[in-house]
This record gives structure tokens, sequence and C-alpha cells, in this order.
């Protein structure tokens, strides 16, 4: 393959990638450290009790985790798809330190308690506009590649990641939307169930364009080339695109079912919600038919089963999604601890999973290596992650499942067979089971660390690759 | 109840939602056709040297799965409210399942709430079913403040023993639960540092407590002369159509330490107890009563 004069821009993905293995130890310990707070209830001190600290998990883990993994795979895919350099390196940096103070400044004020009250979207005002800022820096570098590119079609993944980008801008600015009080305190702009409509719209979409259409984006690049095979159905992926990206704005709804939000408003986020199930589908098919012909692979690279193992969690938790916004099925699943087995089966099994075969993938590359530093502690990571996982689901599926059947027992004489507390006394055994998977996810984190290190020290700074001529027949 | 203030908004969302579930069908379809003969091959687009994709059709099994729930979809907003204002065919709402239950469980539960109404609650409160039905109601409604062994907590009193702020007839008890009971005692910060720690010590030795015996004597004239005994009584033993609390007893409502009634003489104290009757009916008042009165409690 011949190459041209110029490069491609790995500063701002070795920064990037780098970051995601960092902020996932902290976002997932601050995790670990709440679950252990809901096993010991006295590790509640002072400021850093569980209500001040769980949005800065889920904050962690979401944005600084998820969005670094994001903004270093899109960085690379788009450039290496597009066989261009970044649009502008002045604005990629920007969005590194601009994305980098936003984690910093919400890691600072949750933990105050300066919070919008907004589940996923705590942060409060000034907070939202650097956000903004950085995120339309992002769609001009990345839209900009894609306008500057050297081939006439637009790869699958980049697809996926464009948008995941125009969504979440929609869905921040619209759901961000407040009447600022003080520096610190803002009131939302809407009010009462149609706030709540607003928030969970957003909050769906969070899952659904942040944390699915973004990393199926990544999935399209990081398969088919760990694999080494075409991708399984160019047609699949249009029809599933398009479908997706459509369905999940209407899904939110099935967060407030037996609410006060309207009837019809929640039969439609049920609805959509079961439509959603095969448009999800055919991403996870379209990844793993990938594999076909070439399986044997699995047995020794681990990099490749921490992509395909992402996708079969994918697949469950996009089935179980369905299964949960179906009304009769949500009287008994909501507020239990099943919605949170329920999440963390797509974040860590999907979303965490992904990322990290990515990152894998991408650090030997990033910093002039053959491969990892060591790939016998990929597997270990492999292993501990899947152990880890599996005990954090089972357990909270099992207690969930509990809840829901205490809190609804009822006795011949109308009253509660259970008092709530009975039901919160029930779920130990299960929250001490869940503090054990995240810590094995957790030390899967830190061996990746180890190793990430370990592959710099040894590695050299390497000036950016030479940007690529696309192939001949295609010129 | 129609949530759309004209006509526009309600068909608005009727056409938007129908179309939008037929475009996913139409989408579908316009993709469904049958693969060619022969082997499939890639679109022959090449990124990044090795990025290919063939051109598979798509899996049959996944093809009809996104039909049917397609289908589901349309069947399910014709049975269903989703439609705008249209009610669906099945007239079923949120409101209307809710209000089955309760009447379906009322019915259920009528026979034997009848009959413990019958009963008279010095009666009822030796029964042992009425009193494990009151303890269930009891873990249900009222623990959040009294406990789960009806031992109170600082500013929710005790109900286990024989100490009653509105009194303990099975009558006074019954009208405490059904209308709830407001308790006030006024702030006298007015009074002055030092005529509150004199009234203070006299308020402790009045239940043998340790103080000071020259602010005991200068707060038992202040007892009387500010206005004390107002509400608690010449002898400071409390009056229960007040809710004023008998201050020579060995209970404390909100603490007994100097700094404590200090506090509730300079600040006051506002105490509310909810009205419950409207909430959970007289049945099952006249139960929880039955069980407060069983705790052990109760006008002897």
């Amino acid at each position: 393959m011949s190459e041209t004069q110029s490069t491609y821009n790995y500063k701002v993905v070795r920064q990037f990638a780098v970051m995601t293995v960092i902020w996932g130890i902290v976002g997932m310990l601050v995790g670990v450290i709440i679950a252990a707070q809901l096993v010991w209830p006295e590790l509640n001190l002072g400021w850093l009790h569980f209500g001040r600290l769980r949005p800065l998990h889920t904050n962690a883990v979401i944005f600084a985790f998820g969005g670094c993994a994001l903004f270093a795979t899109s960085y690379y895919v788009v450039q290496r798809t597009c066989h261009t350099r970044i649009f502008s390196d002045a604005l990629a940096a920007f969005t590194f330190w601009g994305w980098q103070l936003v984690i910093v400044l919400a890691a600072v004020t949750l933990p105050l308690g300066i919070t919008s009250g907004k589940e996923y979207a705590e942060l409060e005002w000034p907070i939202d506009i650097l956000i903004t800022l950085v995120w339309v820096a992002y769609a001009v570098v990345f839209f900009g590649t894609i306008v500057k590119r050297k081939v006439t079609h637009i790869y699958v993944a980049n697809w996926f990641y464009g948008g995941f980008i125009l969504a979440v801008a929609l869905l921040h600015v619209v759901n961000s939307a407040a009447i600022p009080v003080t520096l610190t305190k803002s009131y939302s702009a809407y009010a009462g169930v149609q706030d709540a409509m607003v928030q969970w719209w957003y909050g769906h979409n969070a899952v659904g364009f942040f944390l699915t259409a973004g990393f199926l984006g990544m999935m399209y690049y990081f398969v088919p080339k760990q694999a080494g095979r075409p991708v399984y159905s160019y047609r699949l992926s249009v029809v599933h695109f398009w479908a997706l990206i459509f369905t999940y704005m209407w899904a939110g709804p099935h967060h407030l079912h037996y609410t006060a939000l309207p009837d019809w408003t929640q039969s439609l986020g049920m609805v959509f919600s079961l439509i959603l199930l095969a448009p999800s589908w055919g991403g996870m098919i379209n990844g793993v038919m990938t594999l076909s012909g070439a399986w044997h692979k699995l047995r020794d690279d681990p990099v490749l089963k921490f992509l395909i193992t992402s996708l079969s969690f994918y697949g469950m938790s996009t089935f179980e999604g369905p299964m949960m916004a179906i009304k009769t099925v949500n009287a008994l699943s909501h507020y239990t601890d099943w919605t949170i087995g329920h999440v963390h089966s797509g974040a860590l099994g999907w979303v965490a999973m992904v990322s990290i075969g990515s990152i894998y993938y991408l650090l030997p590359r990033l910093f002039g290596k053959q491969e990892m530093f060591s790939v016998k502690l990929i597997t270990v990571h492999f292993w501990v992650a899947t152990i880890g996982v599996v005990l954090y689901i089972a357990s909270m599926w099992i207690s969930g499942v509990m809840q829901g059947l205490m809190w609804r027992a009822v006795n011949a004489d109308g009253t509660l067979t259970y008092s709530f507390v009975e039901s919160v006394k029930a779920s130990y055994p299960f929250w001490a089971i869940r503090f054990l998977g995240g810590v094995l996810f957790l030390t899967g984190m830190l061996v990746m660390a180890y190793n990430m290190f370990k592959t710099i020290a040894s590695g050299r700074s390497v000036d950016d690759a030479r940007v690529l001529l696309p192939a001949a027949h295609h010129a | 109840m129609n949530d759309f203030v004209n006509q526009f908004w309600n068909w608005y969302v009727i056409l938007l939602v129908l179309i939008s579930i037929v475009a996913c069908g139409v989408l579908l379809w316009t993709q469904s056709s049958p693969p060619p003969a022969g082997k499939v091959d890639t679109t022959g687009h090449v990124w990044d040297e090795t990025l290919e994709e063939y051109n598979n059709p798509l899996p049959k099994w996944w093809m009809w799965l996104f039909y049917i729930t397609v289908i589901f979809g349309l069947v399910y907003c014709a049975l269903f409210p989703a439609l705008g204002a249209y009610q669906g065919i099945l007239n079923w709402s949120s409101g209307g399942q809710h209000a089955k239950e309760i009447e379906k469980v009322d019915a259920q539960i009528k026979p034997m709430y009848d009959k413990y109404l019958k009963m008279d609650l010095k009666a009822l409160a030796a029964d042992k079913e009425g009193v494990e039905t009151g303890k269930r109601l009891y873990l249900t409604y009222c623990m959040q403040c009294h406990g789960a062994d009806a031992r109170g907590a600082k500013g929710f009193p005790n109900l286990t023993d024989n100490d009653w702020l509105w009194g303990g007839e099975p009558a006074q008890v019954v009208e405490t639960i059904s209308n709830g009971r407001m308790g006030v005692m006024p702030s006298h910060a007015q009074l002055g540092a030092e005529t509150i720690k004199d009234l203070a010590n006299y308020v402790r030795s009045l239940s043998g407590l340790t103080a000071d015996s020259v602010r005991v004597a200068k707060g038992k004239e202040a007892f009387n002369s500010v206005g004390c005994s107002g509400c608690h009584g010449p002898e400071a033993k409390g009056t229960q159509a007040l809710g004023a609390p008998n201050l020579t007893d060995k209970t404390w409502l909100y603490g007994n330490s100097e700094a404590t009634i200090i506090e509730t003489i300079t600040k006051g104290r506002n105490n509310q107890m909810p009205a419950w009757k409207e909430f959970l009916g007289e049945g099952k008042v006249h139960v929880l009563a039955a069980y407060v009165l069983s705790l052990g409690g109760g006008s002897k």
C-alpha cells in the first residue's frame, strides 16, 4: 500500500486512549466504593456518602471512561478510513483538554453537592456550556475530516460515530436547558411531568447514542480489523443503522411506566422499545457473523475474545431491554436491582469490553510496538472481567426479581407481606456478590493499566503513521 | 381525560406514530429482496488497506423478527391507548387498572373488616388474628416514624408505654389516628437565657434528675408566672386535651439533658401526626388502634 507525505494525528488518539484506562479505573473504583457502602452502610462518611458518589460514578464511567474511548477510537477510525489527517489539530487538542477539564470539574462539584439533579446530566450550567463547546469542536473535527476524505464512500463505522455526535449534541442542549440562579445553581426549563419526559428522552438516548451508536461505530472498525474478515452484510448495516437511530428516539417513556405520564405516551415508549429489538440485534449479527470462517481465531486472540464477548452481552441486554419495557414486566422490574443489573450487563459487558478490546488493539500501534507488553495479561484481564460481569449481573437479577416479588406480595387480609426494610435485609448477600463482581472488574482494569504502562515504557515515541493512499481501484 | 388542548395535536400524534411504525416496515421491505443466485461478493469498496464488506442478504429469522415487532406495534396501538386521544379497543387505562385492583382487594377484605368493626376495641386488642393484621398494617404505614418495635424515636412517641400525650382511651386513640394531631410548644426565647435555664432546671427536678437547687426555686416561680402552667398545668402534670406533656414522669420526647430542654423552651417544638382516615378508611384505622392498644399501653 502506498503512502503519502502527510501523517495521521496519533497524538490526540494516544492522549484519549491512555486517559480511557485511567478514568476507567477511577470511575470503576468509585463504583466499587458505593457498592461497598450498600453492604457496609457505616462506610457512608461525611460528604462521600452514596448520594454524592453515585452520580460521580455514573458520570466518570459514562463520560470520562466511555467518552475518552469514543474520542480516541473515532479520531483514529475517521482518519484511517477517510485516508486523511484529522481536520484540525488545534481543535482536536481543544477537545482533549476541554473534555479533561469537564471531567475534573465533575469530580469536584458532584461530591460538593453541586448538581442539577437530572440523572446522567447532573453537571451544573457552566459545565454544561463547556461540554457544548467541546462537543461542537468535536463535531467540526469529525465531520471536517469526513468532508476532506480521499475515498468516495463513507465507511459504516463513521455513520455510527456521526449519528452519535449529532444526537448527543441535540440531547445535551435540549435536556440541559435551565435558568441559572447563581454560578452553581439552576432550575430546569421544564416543569413537572414534561421535565420527567425530557429527562428520560435524554436519559434513554444517552444509552442509545452515547453508549450504543458510538460503540457500534467502534465495533464496525475493530471487529473486522482484528478478525481480518470483511463485514458480514452491508445491507444489514444500512437497515439496522437507520432503524436504530430512528427508533431509539421514541423509547424514553418506558422509564416512566405507571407514572403521571399520559397512558398514550407510555404505550409509545413500550411499542418502540419492542420494535427496537431487531435493529439492535442487527449490529450484533453483523459483528458476530463477521467472524464466520475465522472462529478459530477466538481461541488464542484475547482481543477478539473481548470484542466478541462484548457483542454477546450487547445482544443479551438489547433483548432484556425491550422485555423490561413491556408494562407488565416493568411492573415487576421497575425500581429494583434488576434495572441495575440490566444497565451493567450493557455497561460492563458491552461498552467496557468493546472499549477494552479496541484500546488493546490501538495501544501497540500508537506506541510503535508489534503487540502489547504481555498478551497473557490480556487473557488474564479477559477472564477476570468476564467472571466479574457475570457475578454482577446474576446477583442483580436475583435480588431484583426477589425485591419485585417481595414488594408485591400481599396477605389474605390485604396487607403487605413484607415491609420495605425486610426486602433491604434480604438483598444484602446479593449486594456482597455484586461488590465482589465489581472488585474483579476493577482488578482487570488495573492489570490493563500495568500492561499499558509497560507497553509505553518499552515502546518508542513514534512519529505519526503516514497517511495511506486509498486502494487503487477505489481512488 | 383528554391530554390535548386541541384536535391538531391529537391528529399530529396519530399520524406521526402511524407513519413512523409503517416507515420501519417499509425500510425493511426495501432491503428484503431475495439474494441474487451465486456466491455473495463484497461491495467492492476498500478502506484502510483491508476493510471490506460482504453484501449478504438479511438473515431470514431476523427479518421476520423485525416484521413481527412492527405488526405487534400496530396491533398494540389499536388495542391500547397510544394514538393521541384514542382510548383503544380494550378501553384500558392505567388509572382504570389501578381502580379495578383496589376494588377487587377491597371486596375481598371487606367481610373481615366488617367483622372487626363490630368488635369492641379492647376485645379486638385481645384477638390474635386482629392484632396480627394490625401489626402488618402498622409495619406498612406507621413504622417509618414510630419504629418497627413501636418504641418511637426522638420527636416520635413511644407507643408501648402507658404515657399518652393525647389520651389512651380507645376512642382517643382512634381519634388520633383518624384525624391526626398537631402538638405545638411555642417558642419562649423572649424569656431570656437565665430564666429559661432556671425553668430547665426546675423541669429536670420534677422527674428526679439532678438540678441546681437555686435555679429550681427560681424556675418553679417562673413556671407559674410566665405561663408554662397554662398548658402543662400548675403541677406540671400536662393536659391531654392540648397534647401538653406531663413533665413529672420519666418520658422525654426530645431528651432530658439541660441543653435539650433549653432548646425546647427557647425554640419551641412542632409535632405532627398525620390524619389517616381518608387514606386508610375506618376499618383499617380501627384495627390499627386495636394494635396500638395491644402494645401494653392503653389506659388501665
